[in-house]
């Protein structure tokens, strides 16, 4: 069985899908909002915001998933998240003028308290987490169920917990 | 919309997360309590909709864009029954939590709703 704090863990991990539901959500209105209404002014803007929230929801579905394909998929999604906040923050913070148009990421996610800039920070210390316990769990004996080299994070995920 | 429900609709969000939040804390699994706190913001949500329908006919029409309107509108009233959802099949203090994020976001929408109704097409 899982201790106390695996339990804590494993309770905040999912409120952290709880989370990145509700973004998805958020993204997926917004998005529908500009390409159903005024796709035409910004292109480039709008289908950026259509591909976060794709993203946005692809992310969702690789954290509830299970075994190593969606883990990697949870990393490459998470990770695309990062970049894109940190970029068209950037981006928007040094010249406003390239990207008039609001998307999920402008200045860091302001207009969504900076949650998609917080979000995948916390979801990398969660997947790094549960590479580690995978890691302690292989180590202690326990089916690995056969890493095939995705790095550090070709490891199954959560395996020694319960739903 | 309507200033002053808008406000007690906002507030009754707030406290309901708060509810949600010390529920999580004092280890508590989600109970009709908790769950009852996002009931209590759906039935709002939902006369909040009907005020929606009613107010352009009686002079109180959105400044802003209505088609965004109605997409938060729509959203909001999706999440109390998924957090519930959520809460019946994960029975851990931590379904409180996310009824808890349930219920502040939807503070934020209808606070955004209200600027898009009243302010944003000024």
């Amino acid at each position: 069985m899982v201790t106390q704090k695996s339990t804590r863990a494993v309770g905040l991990g999912r409120v952290l899908i709880a989370v990145y539901a509700l973004l998805a959500l958020a993204a997926t209105g917004r998005s529908v909002f500009q390409i159903a209404t005024q796709f035409s002014e910004a292109p480039l803007a709008y289908t950026l915001s259509a591909l976060s929230a794709v993203v946005y929801i692809v992310a969702t579905v690789a954290l509830i998933g299970r075994g190593q394909g969606w883990y990697a998929v949870a990393w490459a999604t998470i990770s695309f998240e990062l970049a894109g906040v940190l970029i068209i923050g950037l981006v928007t913070v040094l010249d406003p003028e390239l990207f008039p148009h609001d998307t999920v990421w402008s200045f860091f996610g302001r207009g969504y308290g900076f949650v998609p800039l917080v979000l995948p920070v916390l979801g990398i210390l969660w997947l790094r987490r549960q590479g580690r316990v995978a890691r302690a769990v292989d180590a202690s004996g326990v089916d690995g169920a056969g890493a095939d080299g995705v790095g550090a994070g070709g490891v199954p995920r959560d395996p020694g917990t319960t739903r | 919309m309507i200033e002053w429900f808008t406000w007690v609709q906002v507030v009754v969000a707030v406290v309901a997360g708060i509810v949600c939040v010390v529920a999580c804390f004092a280890k508590r699994q989600p109970d009709d309590i908790t769950v009852g706190t996002g009931a209590v913001v759906l039935l709002l949500l939902l006369v909040q909709l009907v005020v929606a329908i009613v107010a352009p006919f009686v002079g109180n029409a959105p400044t802003g864009n209505l088609v965004e309107f109605y997409i938060y509108l729509v959203s909001a009233i999706l999440l109390p029954p998924l957090a519930t959802v959520w809460a019946l099949v994960d029975r851990t203090r931590w379904s409180n939590l996310v009824l808890a994020t349930s219920s502040f976001a939807i503070a934020v929408m209808v606070y955004r709703m209200f600027q898009i109704w009243t302010v944003q097409g000024l």
